[in-house]
Protein backbone atom coordinates (compact mmCIF):
# COMPACT_ATOMS: atom_id res chain seq x y z
CA UNK A 1 0.00 0.00 0.00
CA UNK A 2 2.90 2.28 0.81
CA UNK A 3 4.24 1.59 -2.70
CA UNK A 4 0.91 2.55 -4.25
CA UNK A 5 0.62 5.71 -2.15
CA UNK A 6 4.19 6.77 -2.94
CA UNK A 7 3.74 6.03 -6.65
CA UNK A 8 0.62 8.21 -6.77
CA UNK A 9 2.38 11.06 -4.91
CA UNK A 10 5.48 10.94 -7.13
CA UNK A 11 3.38 10.57 -10.29
CA UNK A 12 1.49 13.71 -9.21
CA UNK A 13 4.77 15.50 -8.78
CA UNK A 14 6.18 14.76 -12.23
CA UNK A 15 2.81 15.35 -13.92
CA UNK A 16 2.95 18.80 -12.35
CA UNK A 17 6.29 19.30 -14.09
CA UNK A 18 4.59 18.47 -17.41
CA UNK A 19 1.70 20.77 -16.59
CA UNK A 20 4.17 23.62 -15.85
CA UNK A 21 6.05 23.09 -19.11
CA UNK A 22 3.46 21.80 -21.56
CA UNK A 23 5.97 22.46 -24.33
CA UNK A 24 7.26 18.94 -23.58
CA UNK A 25 4.04 17.54 -25.04
CA UNK A 26 4.25 19.85 -28.07
CA UNK A 27 7.99 19.28 -28.67
CA UNK A 28 7.40 15.54 -28.69
CA UNK A 29 4.55 15.94 -31.18
CA UNK A 30 6.10 18.54 -33.48
CA UNK A 31 8.74 16.47 -35.28
CA UNK A 32 6.38 13.57 -36.04
CA UNK A 33 3.78 16.08 -37.28
CA UNK A 34 6.38 17.71 -39.54
CA UNK A 35 7.20 14.26 -40.95
CA UNK A 36 3.54 13.52 -41.43
CA UNK A 37 3.15 16.76 -43.45
CA UNK A 38 6.36 16.19 -45.42
CA UNK A 39 5.58 12.62 -46.37
CA UNK A 40 1.90 13.09 -47.09
CA UNK A 41 2.11 16.35 -49.07
CA UNK A 42 5.61 16.20 -50.62
CA UNK A 43 6.93 12.66 -50.93
CA UNK A 44 3.78 10.60 -50.51
CA UNK A 45 2.49 11.16 -54.03
CA UNK A 46 5.42 9.19 -55.40
CA UNK A 47 5.10 6.32 -52.93
CA UNK A 48 2.99 3.35 -53.98
CA UNK A 49 1.58 1.65 -50.91
CA UNK A 50 -1.42 -0.09 -52.38
CA UNK A 51 -3.49 1.85 -49.85
CA UNK A 52 -6.08 4.38 -51.01
CA UNK A 53 -4.89 7.06 -48.57
CA UNK A 54 -1.23 7.61 -47.71
CA UNK A 55 -2.02 9.37 -44.40
CA UNK A 56 -3.92 6.23 -43.33
CA UNK A 57 -0.88 4.15 -44.29
CA UNK A 58 1.65 6.42 -42.59
CA UNK A 59 0.02 7.39 -39.29
CA UNK A 60 0.90 4.23 -37.26
CA UNK A 61 4.62 4.65 -38.01
CA UNK A 62 4.47 8.34 -37.10
CA UNK A 63 2.88 7.44 -33.77
CA UNK A 64 5.77 5.08 -32.98
CA UNK A 65 8.28 7.84 -33.80
CA UNK A 66 6.44 10.08 -31.33
CA UNK A 67 6.64 7.40 -28.63
CA UNK A 68 10.41 7.05 -29.17
CA UNK A 69 10.79 10.84 -28.93
CA UNK A 70 8.60 11.03 -25.83
CA UNK A 71 10.56 8.49 -23.81
CA UNK A 72 13.82 10.41 -24.35
CA UNK A 73 12.25 13.06 -22.09
CA UNK A 74 11.57 10.38 -19.50
CA UNK A 75 15.28 9.56 -19.51
CA UNK A 76 16.07 13.27 -19.13
CA UNK A 77 13.67 13.62 -16.17
CA UNK A 78 15.19 10.61 -14.37
CA UNK A 79 18.68 11.92 -15.16
CA UNK A 80 17.72 15.30 -13.63
CA UNK A 81 16.45 13.66 -10.43
CA UNK A 82 19.64 11.64 -10.14
CA UNK A 83 21.94 14.63 -10.71
CA UNK A 84 20.02 16.98 -8.41
CA UNK A 85 20.15 14.51 -5.54
CA UNK A 86 16.38 14.05 -5.44
CA UNK A 87 16.70 10.28 -5.87
CA UNK A 88 19.24 10.21 -3.01
CA UNK A 89 16.89 12.26 -0.83
CA UNK A 90 14.00 9.87 -1.56
CA UNK A 91 16.24 6.86 -0.91
CA UNK A 92 17.25 8.18 2.51
CA UNK A 93 13.53 8.43 3.37
CA UNK A 94 11.04 5.67 4.16
CA UNK A 95 9.83 5.76 0.55
CA UNK A 96 9.15 2.67 -1.54
CA UNK A 97 12.06 2.20 -3.94
CA UNK A 98 10.03 0.95 -6.86
CA UNK A 99 7.61 3.87 -6.46
CA UNK A 100 10.45 6.26 -7.30
CA UNK A 101 10.70 4.69 -10.76
CA UNK A 102 7.02 3.88 -11.27
CA UNK A 103 6.14 7.55 -10.74
CA UNK A 104 8.29 8.39 -13.76
CA UNK A 105 7.05 5.42 -15.77
CA UNK A 106 3.38 6.39 -15.33
CA UNK A 107 4.21 10.00 -16.22
CA UNK A 108 5.90 8.73 -19.37
CA UNK A 109 2.78 6.76 -20.35
CA UNK A 110 0.42 9.67 -19.74
CA UNK A 111 2.52 12.40 -21.35
CA UNK A 112 3.24 10.24 -24.40
CA UNK A 113 -0.48 9.52 -24.72
CA UNK A 114 -1.17 13.28 -24.68
CA UNK A 115 1.36 13.83 -27.49
CA UNK A 116 -0.26 11.04 -29.50
CA UNK A 117 -3.67 12.68 -29.10
CA UNK A 118 -2.25 15.93 -30.55
CA UNK A 119 -0.84 14.01 -33.55
CA UNK A 120 -4.16 12.21 -34.03
CA UNK A 121 -5.96 15.54 -34.18
CA UNK A 122 -3.58 16.80 -36.88
CA UNK A 123 -3.93 13.54 -38.84
CA UNK A 124 -7.73 13.85 -38.73
CA UNK A 125 -7.45 17.35 -40.20
CA UNK A 126 -5.21 15.90 -42.92
CA UNK A 127 -7.86 13.39 -43.91
CA UNK A 128 -7.07 10.37 -41.76
CA UNK A 129 -10.17 8.19 -41.55
CA UNK A 130 -10.84 4.93 -39.75
CA UNK A 131 -13.70 2.50 -39.59
CA UNK A 132 -12.40 0.99 -36.36
CA UNK A 133 -14.94 0.05 -33.69
CA UNK A 134 -14.45 0.40 -29.94
CA UNK A 135 -12.74 -2.98 -29.67
CA UNK A 136 -10.18 -2.09 -32.35
CA UNK A 137 -9.56 1.34 -30.80
CA UNK A 138 -8.93 -0.32 -27.44
CA UNK A 139 -6.53 -2.74 -29.12
CA UNK A 140 -4.64 0.15 -30.78
CA UNK A 141 -4.42 2.01 -27.46
CA UNK A 142 -3.24 -1.19 -25.76
CA UNK A 143 -0.48 -1.84 -28.30
CA UNK A 144 0.73 1.77 -28.13
CA UNK A 145 0.70 1.68 -24.32
CA UNK A 146 2.70 -1.57 -24.28
CA UNK A 147 5.19 -0.18 -26.81
CA UNK A 148 5.57 2.98 -24.68
CA UNK A 149 6.00 0.87 -21.55
CA UNK A 150 8.75 -1.23 -23.15
CA UNK A 151 10.66 1.83 -24.40
CA UNK A 152 10.12 3.65 -21.07
CA UNK A 153 11.79 0.88 -19.07
CA UNK A 154 14.59 0.99 -21.60
CA UNK A 155 14.84 4.78 -21.08
CA UNK A 156 15.21 4.27 -17.32
CA UNK A 157 18.67 2.75 -17.88
CA UNK A 158 20.35 5.80 -19.52
CA UNK A 159 18.35 8.03 -17.15
CA UNK A 160 20.07 6.39 -14.17
CA UNK A 161 23.51 5.88 -15.69
CA UNK A 162 24.19 8.72 -18.16
CA UNK A 163 26.91 11.19 -17.27
CA UNK A 164 25.43 14.08 -19.25
CA UNK A 165 21.97 15.23 -20.27
CA UNK A 166 22.89 14.66 -23.94
CA UNK A 167 23.87 11.10 -23.17
CA UNK A 168 20.57 10.57 -21.39
CA UNK A 169 18.55 11.55 -24.47
CA UNK A 170 20.86 10.35 -27.29
CA UNK A 171 19.98 6.67 -26.84
CA UNK A 172 16.55 7.44 -28.32
CA UNK A 173 17.90 8.42 -31.77
CA UNK A 174 18.26 4.86 -33.11
CA UNK A 175 14.76 4.12 -31.80
CA UNK A 176 13.37 7.18 -33.58
CA UNK A 177 15.10 6.00 -36.75
CA UNK A 178 13.87 2.40 -36.55
CA UNK A 179 10.52 3.02 -38.33
CA UNK A 180 12.40 4.24 -41.44
CA UNK A 181 13.79 0.75 -41.98
CA UNK A 182 10.41 -0.94 -41.72
CA UNK A 183 7.11 -0.93 -43.54
CA UNK A 184 6.11 2.29 -41.73
CA UNK A 185 6.83 4.64 -44.66
CA UNK A 186 6.97 2.33 -47.70
CA UNK A 187 6.16 -1.33 -48.29
CA UNK A 188 9.21 -3.53 -47.86
CA UNK A 189 9.08 -5.32 -51.26
CA UNK A 190 11.26 -2.77 -53.09
CA UNK A 191 14.08 -2.97 -50.51
CA UNK A 192 17.29 -4.92 -51.30
CA UNK A 193 17.53 -8.39 -49.72
CA UNK A 194 19.33 -7.86 -46.40
CA UNK A 195 17.56 -4.54 -45.69
CA UNK A 196 14.24 -6.15 -46.48
CA UNK A 197 15.04 -9.06 -44.20
CA UNK A 198 15.84 -6.68 -41.33
CA UNK A 199 12.75 -4.55 -42.05
CA UNK A 200 10.44 -7.54 -42.04
CA UNK A 201 11.83 -9.02 -38.85
CA UNK A 202 12.10 -5.97 -36.63
CA UNK A 203 9.29 -5.03 -34.23
CA UNK A 204 8.12 -1.84 -35.96
CA UNK A 205 6.83 -3.63 -39.08
CA UNK A 206 4.66 -6.01 -37.07
CA UNK A 207 3.37 -3.25 -34.76
CA UNK A 208 2.66 -0.84 -37.62
CA UNK A 209 0.96 -3.60 -39.63
CA UNK A 210 -1.27 -4.52 -36.68
CA UNK A 211 -2.32 -0.94 -35.99
CA UNK A 212 -3.00 -0.30 -39.69
CA UNK A 213 -5.25 -3.33 -39.94
CA UNK A 214 -7.05 -2.49 -36.69
CA UNK A 215 -7.81 0.98 -38.08
CA UNK A 216 -9.08 -0.54 -41.34
CA UNK A 217 -11.15 -2.95 -39.28
CA UNK A 218 -9.83 -5.97 -41.17
CA UNK A 219 -8.46 -9.15 -39.54
CA UNK A 220 -4.97 -8.51 -38.15
CA UNK A 221 -3.66 -12.04 -38.50
CA UNK A 222 -0.38 -13.17 -36.97
CA UNK A 223 1.09 -9.65 -37.04
CA UNK A 224 -0.77 -8.87 -33.83
CA UNK A 225 0.79 -11.78 -31.95
CA UNK A 226 4.25 -10.92 -33.21
CA UNK A 227 3.69 -7.27 -32.20
CA UNK A 228 2.48 -8.30 -28.72
CA UNK A 229 5.40 -10.67 -28.29
CA UNK A 230 7.85 -7.88 -29.14
CA UNK A 231 6.15 -5.36 -26.82
CA UNK A 232 5.62 -7.66 -23.83
CA UNK A 233 8.98 -9.39 -24.25
CA UNK A 234 10.76 -6.08 -24.72
CA UNK A 235 9.03 -4.56 -21.68
CA UNK A 236 9.99 -7.53 -19.47
CA UNK A 237 13.62 -7.59 -20.61
CA UNK A 238 13.98 -3.80 -20.31
CA UNK A 239 12.33 -3.92 -16.85
CA UNK A 240 14.73 -6.65 -15.74
CA UNK A 241 17.83 -4.73 -16.80
CA UNK A 242 16.49 -1.38 -15.55
CA UNK A 243 15.85 -2.89 -12.10
CA UNK A 244 19.30 -4.43 -12.11
CA UNK A 245 20.86 -1.04 -12.73
CA UNK A 246 18.51 0.57 -10.18
CA UNK A 247 19.43 -1.89 -7.44
CA UNK A 248 23.02 -0.72 -7.67
CA UNK A 249 21.84 2.81 -6.87
CA UNK A 250 21.48 2.46 -3.13
CA UNK B 1 23.95 7.14 30.20
CA UNK B 2 21.76 6.11 27.29
CA UNK B 3 23.03 4.29 24.25
CA UNK B 4 24.50 6.70 21.71
CA UNK B 5 22.13 7.87 18.97
CA UNK B 6 24.79 7.41 16.32
CA UNK B 7 27.56 4.87 16.68
CA UNK B 8 30.16 3.97 14.13
CA UNK B 9 32.94 1.49 14.64
CA UNK B 10 35.80 0.40 12.43
CA UNK B 11 34.19 1.87 9.36
CA UNK B 12 36.12 1.33 6.13
CA UNK B 13 35.30 2.27 2.58
CA UNK B 14 37.37 2.32 -0.58
CA UNK B 15 36.41 3.39 -4.08
CA UNK B 16 38.54 1.27 -6.35
CA UNK B 17 42.14 1.83 -5.31
CA UNK B 18 41.37 4.90 -3.23
CA UNK B 19 40.79 4.32 0.46
CA UNK B 20 38.37 6.95 1.73
CA UNK B 21 37.55 5.70 5.22
CA UNK B 22 40.29 3.85 7.02
CA UNK B 23 38.71 2.72 10.28
CA UNK B 24 36.44 5.44 11.64
CA UNK B 25 35.02 5.20 15.19
CA UNK B 26 32.48 7.72 16.38
CA UNK B 27 29.66 8.16 18.90
CA UNK B 28 27.08 10.92 19.00
CA UNK B 29 24.72 11.33 21.95
CA UNK B 30 21.06 12.29 21.74
CA UNK B 31 20.38 16.01 21.27
CA UNK B 32 23.98 16.85 20.44
CA UNK B 33 25.23 18.96 17.57
CA UNK B 34 28.24 17.06 16.39
CA UNK B 35 30.58 18.50 13.77
CA UNK B 36 32.70 16.35 11.51
CA UNK B 37 35.45 18.68 10.46
CA UNK B 38 37.76 17.99 7.56
CA UNK B 39 39.14 19.26 4.30
CA UNK B 40 37.83 18.25 0.88
CA UNK B 41 38.19 14.54 0.28
CA UNK B 42 38.62 13.71 3.97
CA UNK B 43 35.68 11.27 3.84
CA UNK B 44 32.94 13.39 5.41
CA UNK B 45 30.34 12.84 2.71
CA UNK B 46 31.16 9.12 2.55
CA UNK B 47 30.55 8.81 6.29
CA UNK B 48 27.23 10.64 6.04
CA UNK B 49 26.15 8.59 3.01
CA UNK B 50 26.76 5.34 4.89
CA UNK B 51 24.78 6.63 7.89
CA UNK B 52 21.94 7.74 5.60
CA UNK B 53 21.77 4.20 4.08
CA UNK B 54 22.86 5.46 0.65
CA UNK B 55 26.17 3.64 0.58
CA UNK B 56 27.43 0.28 1.82
CA UNK B 57 30.66 0.15 3.80
CA UNK B 58 33.40 -2.39 3.07
CA UNK B 59 33.95 -3.17 6.74
CA UNK B 60 32.84 -2.01 10.18
CA UNK B 61 29.38 -1.12 11.46
CA UNK B 62 27.20 1.95 11.59
CA UNK B 63 24.04 2.25 13.66
CA UNK B 64 21.49 5.00 14.11
CA UNK B 65 19.07 4.93 17.08
CA UNK B 66 20.25 1.38 17.69
CA UNK B 67 19.44 0.14 14.19
CA UNK B 68 22.12 -1.13 11.86
CA UNK B 69 22.29 0.88 8.63
CA UNK B 70 22.68 -2.21 6.46
CA UNK B 71 20.46 -4.76 8.25
CA UNK B 72 17.69 -2.40 9.34
CA UNK B 73 17.91 0.29 6.63
CA UNK B 74 14.14 0.84 6.61
CA UNK B 75 14.00 1.49 10.36
CA UNK B 76 16.95 3.87 10.05
CA UNK B 77 15.23 5.75 7.23
CA UNK B 78 12.16 6.29 9.40
CA UNK B 79 14.30 8.09 11.97
CA UNK B 80 16.71 10.17 9.91
CA UNK B 81 16.73 12.95 7.45
CA UNK B 82 19.50 13.94 5.07
CA UNK B 83 20.33 17.39 3.78
CA UNK B 84 22.96 16.63 1.19
CA UNK B 85 25.85 18.72 0.00
CA UNK B 86 23.83 20.16 -2.86
CA UNK B 87 20.28 21.24 -2.13
CA UNK B 88 18.00 18.42 -3.28
CA UNK B 89 14.86 20.42 -3.90
CA UNK B 90 12.47 20.32 -6.82
CA UNK B 91 13.08 23.64 -8.59
CA UNK B 92 9.98 23.42 -10.77
CA UNK B 93 7.69 23.11 -7.75
CA UNK B 94 7.01 25.90 -5.26
CA UNK B 95 8.46 25.86 -1.75
CA UNK B 96 5.07 24.88 -0.35
CA UNK B 97 4.68 22.04 -2.86
CA UNK B 98 8.14 20.70 -2.02
CA UNK B 99 7.24 20.51 1.67
CA UNK B 100 3.84 18.93 0.95
CA UNK B 101 5.54 16.34 -1.27
CA UNK B 102 7.86 15.25 1.52
CA UNK B 103 5.03 15.30 4.08
CA UNK B 104 2.91 13.02 1.90
CA UNK B 105 5.80 10.62 1.36
CA UNK B 106 6.46 10.54 5.10
CA UNK B 107 2.72 9.94 5.68
CA UNK B 108 2.50 12.96 7.98
CA UNK B 109 -1.07 13.97 8.78
CA UNK B 110 -2.28 17.30 7.33
CA UNK B 111 0.62 17.98 4.89
CA UNK B 112 -0.62 21.46 3.96
CA UNK B 113 -0.58 22.68 7.54
CA UNK B 114 2.85 21.14 8.19
CA UNK B 115 4.16 22.98 5.11
CA UNK B 116 2.68 26.30 6.24
CA UNK B 117 4.19 25.97 9.69
CA UNK B 118 7.67 25.16 8.37
CA UNK B 119 7.57 27.99 5.83
CA UNK B 120 6.77 30.35 8.69
CA UNK B 121 9.51 28.90 10.90
CA UNK B 122 12.07 29.38 8.13
CA UNK B 123 10.88 32.87 7.13
CA UNK B 124 9.76 31.62 3.73
CA UNK B 125 6.03 32.31 4.00
CA UNK B 126 6.07 34.98 1.28
CA UNK B 127 8.21 32.84 -1.02
CA UNK B 128 6.13 29.72 -0.36
CA UNK B 129 3.96 30.09 -3.43
CA UNK B 130 6.86 30.90 -5.77
CA UNK B 131 8.83 28.34 -7.72
CA UNK B 132 12.09 27.35 -6.06
CA UNK B 133 13.98 28.25 -9.27
CA UNK B 134 13.47 31.92 -8.27
CA UNK B 135 14.97 31.49 -4.76
CA UNK B 136 18.38 32.75 -3.63
CA UNK B 137 21.02 30.27 -2.48
CA UNK B 138 20.26 30.94 1.19
CA UNK B 139 16.52 30.54 0.70
CA UNK B 140 16.98 27.28 -1.22
CA UNK B 141 19.18 25.93 1.56
CA UNK B 142 16.65 26.96 4.20
CA UNK B 143 13.90 25.20 2.28
CA UNK B 144 16.18 22.18 1.94
CA UNK B 145 16.67 22.06 5.72
CA UNK B 146 12.95 22.70 6.30
CA UNK B 147 12.19 19.66 4.10
CA UNK B 148 14.46 17.61 6.36
CA UNK B 149 12.37 18.57 9.38
CA UNK B 150 9.08 17.29 8.01
CA UNK B 151 7.87 14.49 10.26
CA UNK B 152 10.30 15.51 13.04
CA UNK B 153 13.07 12.96 12.46
CA UNK B 154 15.20 12.08 15.47
CA UNK B 155 18.49 12.56 13.64
CA UNK B 156 19.44 15.07 10.98
CA UNK B 157 22.51 14.84 8.78
CA UNK B 158 23.68 18.11 7.31
CA UNK B 159 26.43 17.68 4.74
CA UNK B 160 28.31 20.97 4.33
CA UNK B 161 25.18 23.02 4.88
CA UNK B 162 26.77 26.41 4.17
CA UNK B 163 29.17 25.62 1.33
CA UNK B 164 28.54 28.01 -1.54
CA UNK B 165 26.41 30.46 0.45
CA UNK B 166 27.12 34.17 0.81
CA UNK B 167 27.86 35.43 4.37
CA UNK B 168 24.26 36.41 4.99
CA UNK B 169 22.90 33.06 3.80
CA UNK B 170 25.46 31.36 6.01
CA UNK B 171 24.28 33.21 9.11
CA UNK B 172 20.67 32.36 8.32
CA UNK B 173 21.54 28.69 8.17
CA UNK B 174 23.57 28.85 11.38
CA UNK B 175 20.63 30.34 13.27
CA UNK B 176 18.42 27.60 11.89
CA UNK B 177 20.75 24.84 13.05
CA UNK B 178 21.07 26.33 16.54
CA UNK B 179 17.30 26.41 16.83
CA UNK B 180 17.14 22.73 15.82
CA UNK B 181 19.33 21.48 18.60
CA UNK B 182 17.22 23.37 21.12
CA UNK B 183 14.35 21.08 20.12
CA UNK B 184 16.22 17.89 21.12
CA UNK B 185 17.09 16.76 17.60
CA UNK B 186 20.46 15.11 17.15
CA UNK B 187 22.44 16.85 14.43
CA UNK B 188 25.52 15.51 12.67
CA UNK B 189 26.97 18.17 10.46
CA UNK B 190 30.02 18.11 8.26
CA UNK B 191 31.99 21.21 7.45
CA UNK B 192 35.34 22.34 6.17
CA UNK B 193 35.03 25.68 7.99
CA UNK B 194 36.65 25.84 11.39
CA UNK B 195 34.53 28.77 12.53
CA UNK B 196 31.37 26.88 11.61
CA UNK B 197 32.28 23.96 13.85
CA UNK B 198 33.29 26.40 16.58
CA UNK B 199 29.99 28.31 16.33
CA UNK B 200 27.59 25.39 16.19
CA UNK B 201 28.96 22.21 17.61
CA UNK B 202 28.79 20.73 21.11
CA UNK B 203 31.47 18.29 20.08
CA UNK B 204 33.88 18.22 17.18
CA UNK B 205 35.76 15.40 15.46
CA UNK B 206 38.51 16.06 12.97
CA UNK B 207 38.52 13.62 10.09
CA UNK B 208 41.78 13.46 8.22
CA UNK B 209 42.79 10.96 5.54
CA UNK B 210 39.99 8.59 6.48
CA UNK B 211 40.60 8.58 10.24
CA UNK B 212 39.33 10.56 13.21
CA UNK B 213 42.49 12.15 14.56
CA UNK B 214 41.00 14.11 17.46
CA UNK B 215 37.60 14.31 19.06
CA UNK B 216 36.08 16.30 21.91
CA UNK B 217 34.45 19.54 22.97
CA UNK B 218 35.95 22.79 21.78
CA UNK B 219 37.44 23.32 25.24
CA UNK B 220 39.02 19.86 25.15
CA UNK B 221 40.45 20.47 21.70
CA UNK B 222 41.90 23.77 22.84
CA UNK B 223 43.74 21.99 25.65
CA UNK B 224 45.66 20.03 23.04
CA UNK B 225 47.55 23.17 22.20
CA UNK B 226 50.05 24.97 24.44
CA UNK B 227 48.28 27.29 26.93
CA UNK B 228 47.06 30.54 25.49
CA UNK B 229 49.43 33.47 25.58
CA UNK B 230 48.09 36.92 26.29
CA UNK B 231 48.87 39.48 23.63
CA UNK B 232 47.30 42.86 23.24
CA UNK B 233 46.43 43.73 19.69
CA UNK B 234 44.13 46.33 18.25
CA UNK B 235 41.01 44.60 17.01
CA UNK B 236 40.28 45.53 13.41
CA UNK B 237 36.82 44.73 12.07
CA UNK B 238 36.86 41.85 9.61
CA UNK B 239 35.64 42.45 6.11
CA UNK B 240 32.70 40.16 6.89
CA UNK B 241 31.63 42.37 9.81
CA UNK B 242 31.95 45.46 7.66
CA UNK B 243 29.95 43.83 4.87
CA UNK B 244 27.18 42.76 7.19
CA UNK B 245 26.95 46.05 9.03
CA UNK B 246 26.93 48.07 5.80
CA UNK B 247 24.08 46.02 4.33
CA UNK B 248 22.30 46.03 7.70
CA UNK B 249 21.78 42.28 7.74
CA UNK B 250 19.78 40.77 10.57
CA UNK B 251 21.83 38.41 12.70
CA UNK B 252 25.04 40.30 11.99
CA UNK B 253 25.92 39.81 15.65
CA UNK B 254 26.27 36.06 15.11
CA UNK B 255 29.34 36.55 13.00
CA UNK B 256 32.15 34.27 14.01
CA UNK B 257 34.56 37.05 14.81
CA UNK B 258 32.07 39.13 16.75
CA UNK B 259 30.91 36.56 19.30
CA UNK B 260 33.10 34.47 21.54
CA UNK B 261 32.82 30.82 20.70
CA UNK B 262 30.20 28.86 22.58
CA UNK B 263 28.01 31.77 23.63
CA UNK B 264 24.67 31.97 21.95
CA UNK B 265 24.42 34.62 19.27
CA UNK B 266 22.20 37.58 19.91
CA UNK B 267 19.84 38.06 17.09
CA UNK B 268 17.92 41.21 16.36
CA UNK B 269 15.38 42.70 18.70
CA UNK B 270 13.45 39.46 19.38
Amino acid sequence: MKTLNDTVVLFGRSMRHIQRSPDTIITVAIMPIAMLLLFVYVLGGAIKTGSDSYVNYLLPGILLIAVATGISYTAVRIFGDTKEGIIARLHSMPVSRSAVLWGHVLTSLVSTALSLVVIFAVALLMGFRTSAGIGSWAAVAGILALFTLALTWLAVIPGLTASSIDGASAFAYPLIFLPFISSAFVPTDTMPGPVRFFAEHQPVTAIVGSIRNLFRDVPVGTDLWIALAWCVGGALIAYFFAMRVYRKVR
Amino acid sequence: MNAPTISISGLRKAFGETTVLDGVDLEVQRGEIFALLGSNGAGKTTTVSILATLLLQDAGTAAVCGFDTTQDADRVRERISLTGQFAAVDKILTGHENLVLIAKLRSVPDPGQVADRLLEQFALTDAGSKRVATYSGGMTRRLDIAMSLVGSPEVIFLDEPTTGLDPQGRLEVWLTIKALAGGGTTVLLTTQYLDEAEQLADRIAILHQGRIIVEGTLAELKKLLPPAKKEYIEKQPTLEEIFLSVIGAPGAGASAAATPAGTPAEVGPE
